[in-house]
């Protein structure tokens, strides 16, 4: 069982050994995702210009729906100004949420069957890792509106849909106490 | 000393960017997102109080969209790029 307390500014978390497990595999599937399909930086000796001006991102949305969710287009009708905007952003967008999802990430590895104190700047990144995590189920479970909670709920016990559901709304679980507990 | 000079120089700029299209950041309506999370997001990031953070966030969730900053195209782009950061989807908009 999962349990959250606010220790001044900080907020403490203890996982359930397996409940850490779960969430750490979640977390490596994001950053293995995020890296996919990213060309390697532009060095000064490559291009130097675009190495200046970290201009050498991808200019056309990605492939994989999730990745299309985690980084939309920054303009509705405006491919071209999508585009620019892509090229210059794209890849500093993909590593912040490896970042955020790796910090996460070393924190469970380290912590084992300990508490895990969180300071204000590591619970930004917790609250971003764990929303990433739930737009990557969401997507892949196609939840389309709000109300999809009482679809879903009503799935037979053997729906294999049953059990991604069960951990979307335990990572919203996660992320709601989280928030409850910060100041 | 000479200010005045550059005061005038400052009051000239500052009519430019007046007269310059306004851009907005418009956040869309998700049904992954958390609306405490929303919430949140506005205040950390806007540093809006909580009372016009919830009225942005609930217009989204009713209305489907909210403009919830405005300026030059810069400074839009860079917010819309902060709410991407925090998994909220953004675009920029001309107002």
């Amino acid at each position: 069982m999962t349990r959250f307390r606010r220790r001044r500014k900080t907020v403490v978390v203890s996982f359930a050994e397996h409940e850490a497990d779960i969430l750490a595999n979640l977390l490596r599937n994001l950053v293995e995702l995020l890296y996919d399909g990213l060309p390697p930086r532009a060095t000064e000796s490559s291009d130097p210009l675009a190495a200046l001006l970290d201009s050498d991102g991808p200019t056309s949305p990605p492939e994989d729906i999730v990745l299309q969710r985690l980084l939309p287009d920054a303009y509705k009708q405006d491919d071209m100004a999508s585009a620019e905007f892509r090229r210059f952003t794209e890849r500093g967008l993909r590593e912040g949420k490896v970042t955020d999802a790796k910090r996460v990430l070393s924190a469970l590895e380290e912590s084992g069957a300990d508490e895990i104190a969180l300071e204000p700047d590591e619970q930004l990144s917790w609250l971003r890792a764990l929303n990433d995590l739930r737009l990557a189920i969401g997507t892949r479970l196609d939840i389309k509106d709000e109300d999809d909670y009482s679809t879903w709920e009503k799935l037979p016990e053997d729906d294999p849909r049953r059990l991604t559901y069960d951990l979307y709304d335990w990572l919203g679980y996660l992320q709601s106490a989280l928030l409850h507990n910060m100041r | 000393m000479t200010t005045a000079p550059s005061e005038l120089e400052s009051a000239e700029v500052d009519e430019a960017i007046e007269l310059s299209p306004p851009w907005v950041t418009v956040v869309w309506n998700d049904p992954v997102n958390l609306m405490d999370y929303v919430t949140f997001v506005f205040q950390t990031y806007f540093g809006y109080s909580k009372q016009k953070a919830e009225k942005l966030m609930l217009q989204v969730h009713q209305e489907g969209k909210s403009a919830v900053s405005n300026g030059n195209r810069e400074a839009m782009e860079r917010d819309v790029e902060a709410m991407h950061t925090y998994g909220l989807w953004a675009t920029c908009e001309k107002s």
